[in-house]
């Protein structure tokens, strides 16, 4: 895999619902271990984007690529099989978090690495537990999602979907849905897997946040990027391995 | 209350309670379980995008809520054998309650899954559930918790329409109590036992249903 090829790239992606166009020929790189930011007023098209880069959107066309990974063109009829290895690739934080309620938040973290990954039960367990207690959750490990906290139910959310070691975090407004107050323990979690080198798509109304993490952030209104801001972090694109050296950001 | 009929009242409970363990409640239990399977499959087939299916799904229904229970148990009874089926009292009411049931219920089910958060197939498909996994590992045990109070209704309704079974020569509750009424002639004391027999096992089935939907609801929020 060459250094400068993208972890992820969309080209010329486009979604209407019904007659009303969303998305007109979105472009967009993402190179591995870095932060774009998506934001702009709501109905601008940035969860839809968002949603067509994991399948739960189908659009009706362009091409979603993921480096050493699928491939979808999406002029074509798409298989649910090609949707699914799409998806496989990464792993979505929803606004409302959509925890399972009749599942403890152990079970929450572990249903996709064991269910659906077939990886043994106490390998899973114990790499859950660890980000429990990582997210400062450790002790709620048994309990069920309604005894949550707001802000509590959103770090399980980010745990979930880091448990099944995607390639690509997905964010759709993870703290629109928070009280204010709540809101500073989940951006301070995103900022750290961002340091970590993790590669992550987070559309946001946060603008401090996304001007402070993200090596680009795209303006979107009326269904296409108005603007890319792009800023250097690093000298060299992030790895987990460089997490911290020389990271002055 | 005249002392004959105390003595009566106590010498028939005995064959009446045991027609229905040996009877009613089988056959409530049995129906309702081949019903339930019935209804799962058909709410699914209505859900499904397949035109021809959910429409079969919905003939079904249809057919089964728009006629009598007991126009039902006579076609399979007294009316198969005419075209060369000639099935036992049984295996006919088992067959006739199942598939009431699994017509009722089948509406139950559907809208229960209907009622579980579009995320939750979200968040099912986006940890790399298929469809079908996502149904049983996510939807169904969710839905299970809103149909509990509704499903429960349709069984309590399905004890009682088993004693029609009696019509079609199965010893069951209502049958026994129809023998021994017609040898005794104390027809109103017999029949009100009767009752109360259907009575206190439906309390029996309420009460199971408030703790089972207590249990449903550890993880709800109060």
């Amino acid at each position: 895999m060459s250094r400068t090829e993208p972890l992820l790239t969309v080209r010329g992606l486009a979604k209407s619902f019904g007659a009303t166009p969303v998305l007109r020929s979105i472009d967009l790189d993402v190179p591995a271990g870095t932060v774009t930011t998506l934001i702009g007023p709501s109905g601008s098209g940035k969860t839809t984007l968002l949603r067509c880069l994991n399948g739960l959107e189908v659009p009706e066309a362009g091409t979603v690529t993921v480096s050493g990974g699928p491939s979808v063109d999406f002029g074509d009829a798409v298989s649910q099989r090609r949707l699914a290895a799409l998806r496989d690739c990464s792993a979505m934080v929803f606004q409302h978090y959509n925890l399972f309620p009749h599942k403890t938040v152990l079970d929450n973290v572990i249903e996709g690495p064991v269910i659906v990954q077939r990886r043994p039960r106490p390998e899973a367990v114990a790499e859950a537990t660890a980000l429990l207690e990582r997210v400062g959750l450790g002790e709620k490990r048994d309990a069920y999602p309604f005894s949550l906290s707001g802000g509590q139910q959103q770090r399980v959310g980010i745990v979930r979907a880091l448990a099944l070691k995607p390639r690509l975090l997905l964010f759709d407004e993870p703290t629109s849905a928070l009280d204010p107050e709540l809101v500073g323990d989940v951006l301070s979690l995103m900022r750290e897997l961002a340091a970590e080198g993790w590669t992550m798509v987070v559309a946001t109304h946060e603008l401090q946040f996304a001007r402070e993490v993200a090596n680009e952030v795209l303006f979107m209104d009326g269904g296409v990027i108005v603007e890319r801001g792009r800023r250097r972090r690093c000298s060299a694109a992030r790895t987990r391995s460089a997490r911290g050296a020389s990271c002055s950001g | 209350m005249t002392s004959e009929n105390l003595s009566l009242i106590l010498t028939s409970l005995g064959p009446i309670v045991l027609a229905a363990i040996a009877g009613t409640i089988p056959l409530a239990l049995i129906s309702f379980a081949v019903g339930l399977a019935i209804a799962v499959a058909v709410a699914l087939m209505r859900l499904s995008k397949v035109r021809i299916v959910s429409a079969l799904a919905r003939f079904y229904v249809s057919v089964v809520r728009g006629t009598p229970l007991l126009v039902q148990l006579f076609v399979i009874f007294y009316g198969l054998p005419s075209i060369g089926l000639t099935i036992d009292p049984w295996p006919s009411a088992i067959a006739a309650f199942s598939i009431n049931v699994g017509g009722y219920a089948a509406e139950i089910v559907r809208a229960a899954i209907l009622s579980v958060p579009k995320g939750q197939w979200e968040a099912a498909h986006v940890i790399g559930m298929s469809r079908r996994l996502a149904l049983r590992r996510i939807i169904l045990p969710q839905a299970a918790r809103v149909s509990v109070p509704p499903l429960s209704n349709t069984f309590i309704s399905l004890v009682k329409d088993t004693s029609l079974a009696s019509l079609i020569l199965v010893t069951e509750l209502f049958r026994q109590t129809q023998e021994i009424a017609a040898f005794s002639g104390e027809f109103m004391t017999l029949y009100l036992e009767a009752a109360l027999v259907y009575w206190v096992i439906c309390l029996g089935l309420s009460a199971a249903q408030n703790r089972l939907e207590r249990r449903l609801d550890r993880y709800v929020a109060h």
